[in-house]
């Protein structure tokens, strides 16, 4: 094939794709690594690229220190009751410390914050949420990422990391194509911040057909995050922990806003409130000291996300849905009605363009909500993501070796959904872990870390006949048909999604089975997810599009073999509403008040697991 | 709500197609004007119809759940910085102009430029502090949280 091979040498700090946490990532860099060249890799247009590419109408994630408003251990307390203990609580409490100062610039930058008219202080949706008028936050970081990288190449799909040849475990950059030329990118860097954000798509959508795009997290989070560590041998955390979403219907616009900010509240289709029956029978199975609606009511703690989902899930099974939103009494108000539907043209239009299409308007009509298909991401109220140091002030031995938010890849950072166990980092969170990522790769860079990184021909020329395989492999059994898509030698990229959708759906608790698995059936989702590996070696793209495909794919065909190996080694129910294992039905805190920990070995495709303490952030 | 974009109204700039996060605004080779080459892929996002100079493109309500008959149209005006939408429903009886701030200043100059900014001294290098920092965090003379100064530890075992 024609295909240049174009090799971008002696990058200091390589940031492999630009959302949130990667533009926060190549912002900061600069900073503390003024002569050093700082590249970004992205696969889109960092202008709208990522889970932001729409706009956001809040940042989801502000302590308001300033206003006296919140410290951050409240955060960490609050991230740890919502995600039932299991959390990296030295990264949260990290990420917390600093993330008022990314919003603060934010604003300086000239993202519009509301403010509150009475007290001056940023309007609150909720205690963490902050109302923005976001439609162009992603453009607004994105210049100042531009400013501070030497060089951004976009439409680069990146595909591996490069390992250095003279010291094990250390990464030497990054190679991957353009999806416009189809050129050979070789990315040569002393350091990689892996930004390149969560995955959709993994599970069947609800949706079918040509709705199959509206999904909640965007269909374009091919779980790259994820493939590339994981490929690489970095060790992952919590892949268990995917989450479901309860979202409008179809549309699966936001509802935070909603409840938070107009005050609308849920009940099923006889009018009725409906969660707080489940509660004593969930009670039995999470244990009161994670669920314990009177001590929630009187101190405001939250009842957990999964928890809450648990709830309208059985309430649907019983046979008394659909749930409702009940808007009609908020959207009395002008003002509201205004902040409703702003609130998705915003940040998910297609809800306002559902409501349009089907004639709902909220002002007279309760509109359906439902639960979301699982998606597997590390930014929101989940953890999924690599295991990864700490700061030095904070963790304690288990979680530090070394440089703040290095995986167990030497030199290889991540940020955003790419680290494990920081659920509720949001927008803002993700942006923070970039800066902090970025500052600690050039501490490594300077403390000669570095020094003497070999990646040799073999390995570049290895990668580039690996990534244009699927092109190869069409051009060869094409021909072999008349015409179409059924061929006895390959799948395209789209019916290989469609397996891995509906192997995913079915054994691994999925919507179609009320989100239920068990050994039993993961062990036969891990022998299939085996065989769909095997078959991905036969993936054949017609184009360079096609490769794009192909290769988001295997990224996330990576994540669900990962999801499938932490879901088996977790033997309890630790998030029902997200997930149940029929075998263990229970929260079992004697056994997995634990983080897991998995390495899938590069060489061997071999996963093990194990165990981490799980620390909490107590009064000293 | 995937994408289409109008005949008469598209040129073949190309902007559609530099910006769509999915990679699905194609230039059709034969007749040179943009379209969306796989409407599965599309989140209705938005940012090609922001971004075509001739407001050539529009939605389409996915066709397994969305009737026919609706518009939701977009104007993003940079050098104003506002977005206005239009929101018209299938029996068109709501009819909906909206509109928000996108920045409130002018485009690209208030972003700082890192590489001239005073280099970090080595204490900051050593501290846990990022660019910006303490100042920025409460925007007073307070310092960083540590664990120390929040009373704090951690300690491994079952805590709620
Ligand atoms: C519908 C919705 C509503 C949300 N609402 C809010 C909210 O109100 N407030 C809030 O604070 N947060 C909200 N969030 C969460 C927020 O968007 C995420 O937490 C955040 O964007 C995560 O940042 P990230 O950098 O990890 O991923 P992303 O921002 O998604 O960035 C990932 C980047 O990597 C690139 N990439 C992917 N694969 C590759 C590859 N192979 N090679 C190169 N580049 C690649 C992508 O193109 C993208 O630019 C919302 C998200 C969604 C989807
Ligand atoms: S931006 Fe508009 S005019 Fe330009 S190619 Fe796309 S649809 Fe056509
Ligand atoms: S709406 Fe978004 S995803 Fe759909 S074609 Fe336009 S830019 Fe691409």
């Amino acid at each position: 094939m024609a295909y240049k091979t174009i090799i971008e040498d002696g990058i200091d700090v390589l940031v492999v794709g630009a959302g949130l946490g990667g533009t926060g990532a190549a912002f900061e860099a600069r900073y503390w690594g003024q002569d050093k060249k700082i590249v970004i890799a992205e696969k889109a247009n960092i202008d709208r690229s990522g889970a932001v590419a729409q706009g956001l109408y809040a940042i989801n994630c502000y302590m308001g220190t300033r206003f006296g408003e919140n410290k951050p251990e409240d955060h960490v307390r609050y991230a740890r009751i919502d995600l039932m203990g299991m959390v990296r609580e030295d990264l949260l409490f990290d990420m917390a410390r600093h993330v008022d100062s990314a919003v603060h610039q934010f604003e300086e930058w000239g993202l519009p914050l509301m403010r509150n008219p009475k007290t001056g202080a940023y309007q609150r949706e909720g205690r963490w949420q902050i109302m923005i008028h976001g439609e162009s936050y992603k453009p607004i970081v994105a210049e100042a990422a531009k400013k501070s990288a030497d060089k951004v190449f976009n439409r680069i799909c990146v595909t591996h990391l490069l390992m250095d040849e003279s010291k094990p475990n250390r990464v030497a950059g990054a190679v991957g194509f353009n999806v416009r030329t189809g050129n050979y990118h070789v990315f040569k860097s002393k350091t990689v911040i892996v930004a390149a954000g969560g995955a959709s798509n993994i599970y069947k959508p609800r949706s079918v057909g040509e709705g199959a795009g509206r999904v909640w997290y965007a269909p374009w989070s091919s779980g790259s995050a994820y493939g590339l560590l994981i490929g690489a041998g970095a060790k992952m955390t919590q892949m268990e922990n995917r989450i479901v979403l309860a979202r409008f219907k179809d549309g699966y616009g936001p509802v935070g806003a909603y409840f938070l900010h107009l005050k609308t509240y849920t009940q099923n289709c006889n009018g009725e409130e409906y969660e707080s029956k489940w509660w004593p029978q969930l009670q039995e199975m999470v244990g009161k000291e994670y669920l314990d609606p009177e001590l929630s009511h009187r101190t405001h703690r939250p009842i957990p996300t999964c928890l809450r989902n648990h709830a309208l899930i059985n309430e649907v099974n019983a046979g008394r849905g659909p749930i409702h939103m009940v808007t009609m009494e908020a959207f009395q108000d002008p003002h509201l009605e205004e902040i409703g539907w702003h609130n998705f043209l915003g940040m998910t239009v297609g809800q306002a363009v559902l409501w349009a299409a089907t004639d709902v308007d909220p002002k007279n009509e309760n509109p359906e909500l439902t639960t979301s298909e699982p998606y597997v991401m590390g930014s929101h109220a989940t953890g999924c993501g690599a295991w990864c140091s700490g700061p030095e002030d904070v963790s304690p031995p288990e979680y530090f070796w070394g440089y703040n938010r290095m995986t167990t890849v030497e030199g290889l950072f991540g940020a955003g959904d790419a680290v494990g166990g920081t659920p509720h980092a949001f927008s803002s969170g993700s942006f923070t872990e970039g800066r902090l990522a970025a500052k600690a790769a050039c501490q490594y860079i300077d403390d000669g870390k570095a020094e003497g990184i070999r990646v040799s021909d073999t390995q570049i020329e290895r990668r580039r006949a690996e990534i244009y395989k699927p092109m190869e492999h069409y051009r060869v059994y094409r021909n072999e048909i008349t015409a179409g898509s059924v061929n006895p030698n390959y799948i395209n990229p789209r019916q290989g999604l469609d397996r891995l959708q509906k192997l995913m759906d079915e054994y691994c608790g999925g919507v179609t089975v009320s989100y239920m698995t068990n050994d039993k059936l993961l062990n036969i989702g891990l022998k299939k997810m085996k065989i769909l590996e095997e078959d991905l070696e036969k993936l054949a793209a017609e184009n360079i599009h096609e490769l794009l495909r192909a290769w988001e794919l295997k990224h996330r065909h990576l994540t669900s073999e990962a999801v499938m190996h932490h879901t088996l080694f977790r033997k309890e129910t630790r998030w029902p509403g997200y997930y149940y294992r029929g075998d263990a039905l229970k929260v079992d805190d004697e056994n997995w008040h634990v983080l897991t920990v998995s390495r899938r070995d590069p060489e061997t495709g071999e996963y093990t697991m194990e165990k981490a303490p799980c620390y909490h952030l107590v009064e000293a | 709500m995937p994408t289409f974009v109008y005949m008469t109204r598209c040129d073949g700039c190309g902007q559609c197609v530099d910006i769509c996060p999915s990679d699905i605004m194609h230039i059709d080779t034969t007749i040179r004007r943009a379209y969306n080459i796989e409407p599965n892929m599309c989140w209705e996002c938005y940012s090609c119809v922001k971004a075509c100079p001739h407001n050539a493109i529009d939605v389409r309500g996915y066709a397994d759940f969305a009737p026919l008959g609706h518009s939701v149209r977009v104007r993003r005006d940079e050098e104003k910085g506002v977005i206005a939408w239009r929101i018209i429903f299938r029996n068109g009886e709501k009819d909906m102009n909206l509109l928000a701030p996108i920045t409130t200043k002018p485009w690209g100059q208030c972003t700082p430029k890192l590489k001239d900014a005073p280099a970090p001294s080595k204490d900051m290098r050593d501290s846990q502090l990022l660019f910006n920092e303490p100042k920025y965090i409460r925007l007073d003379d307070g310092g960083l949280h540590t664990l120390e100064s929040n009373g704090l530890k951690m300690q491994a075992g079952v805590c709620y």
